[in-house]
């Protein structure tokens, strides 16, 4: 099914009307842009269709967007049907900080550790997530690293997080602090 | 061996302490059998049969507790900067660090927007050798070990082994000297 195809079939069952949701067909993955609420309800029927089967999370990710309006973090969802072989992207909108959406753990298994990956760097929550803790950083940091606005640490645990101005001596200058065999 | 070779019955070698001392120390290097990134595979194959790092009397030891030399390489994050510490507070003395790829030496890489790479792993435990490379050939590394054990041959047993640099006792978290 072509993706103007699959964007149709889909906005028919959730009964979005015309310039009730944002789509592109033509873009090189086609995409649709979806309210939070109707996440789960359009992830449950793309899986379940007989005509769109899309049984394949590929890729769950976060798009920072500070200066949209308003801002917001995106949260992308790119799909994909082994026996169809056609592709669709959902994207959701939630706010900058204290985002929330339902799980789609229980569509695509594959969704529990790029939830995970998305909470940690991110902020975004995932309702109903069995196992909401961070995947990659330390369960203590401070903050989500891949938003715009987030500060590094000077520390942490006393390891100094910035590059120092003693270290950039160091590095600018090419002192040599070991041996090797280029020395 | 030549030397013991040479030495018929009730013969008489001279030699200082520390001459033997470090011989032994240097000729019998153990390191901690663990990697964290790509530099681990140049490791790997430093150990393997092309290489073979047996020759300069390295075994792996699969325990920081029979290890006398760490050898760190790979990218150290901040989640594993703790593990590091730990691992090289339960090996005992006296003990060799050599810093392995750019990662370890200096965050490499990582230096500017990593912000999950330590900027070195001398800013957690004290390095004795650092090699350069992204990674190090075997080459490298066989040279910084070879360097390393340079450095032993000339240690005395009276001396400090780490001038300044004795590493504090870890409490909560890692403690790092404030230079």
């Amino acid at each position: 099914m072509t993706g103007a195809g699959i964007i149709e079939r889909l906005a028919a069952r959730l009964a979005l009307g015309d310039g009730a949701f944002e789509a592109d067909a033509e873009a090189a993955d086609p995409w649709i842009r979806l309210p939070g609420e109707r996440l789960l309800e359009a992830a449950k029927f793309l899986k379940s269709d007989p005509e769109l089967d899309f049984d394949t999370l590929h890729c769950l990710s976060g798009v920072d967007w500070p200066k949209a309006d308003p801002p917001a973090i995106e949260v992308v969802y790119h799909l994909f049907s082994l026996t169809r072989k056609h592709w669709i992207v959902l994207k959701v909108r939630v706010p900058r900080s204290g985002g929330r959406l339902p799980t789609l753990e229980g569509v695509w298994k594959a969704a529990n550790w790029h939830e995970r990956e998305t909470w940690d760097l991110f902020g975004v929550r995932f309702e109903g997530h069995s196992d909401h803790r961070r995947i990659l950083l330390p369960a203590d940091w401070p903050g989500h690293p891949l938003l715009r606005d987030w500060e590094w640490p000077d520390t942490w645990h006393k390891i100094p997080v910035k590059p120092g101005r003693q270290m950039h001596e160091r590095a600018e200058t090419g002192q040599m602090s070991g041996v090797g065999p280029f020395d | 061996m030549d030397l013991i070779g040479t030495l018929g019955r009730n013969q008489v070698a001279l030699t200082t302490v520390n001459a033997v001392v470090n011989w032994a120390r240097l000729s019998a290097l153990w390191p901690m059998t663990f990697g964290l990134a790509c530099c681990a595979i140049e490791m790997m194959a430093t150990g393997a049969s092309r290489f073979d790092w047996d020759r300069l009397g390295l075994i792996p030891r699969a325990t920081p507790r029979q290890s006398d030399v760490m050898i760190v390489a790979g990218t150290v994050t901040h989640k594993m900067a703790l593990r590091v510490r730990t691992l090289y507070d339960q090996m005992p003395e006296p003990k060799y660090v050599i810093s392995m790829g750019s990662c370890a030496n200096n965050g490499g890489p990582y230096w500017q927007h990593g912000y999950h790479v330590v900027k070195g792993v001398d800013q957690i435990i004290p390095v004795d050798v650092y090699v350069p490379g992204c990674p190090p050939r075997p080459e490298a590394l066989l040279y910084g070990i070879m360097a390393l054990q340079d450095r032993i041959r000339e240690k005395s047993l009276l001396e400090d082994p780490r001038p300044g640099r004795a590493p504090a006792p870890m409490k909560a978290g890692v403690e790092v000297s404030a230079a």
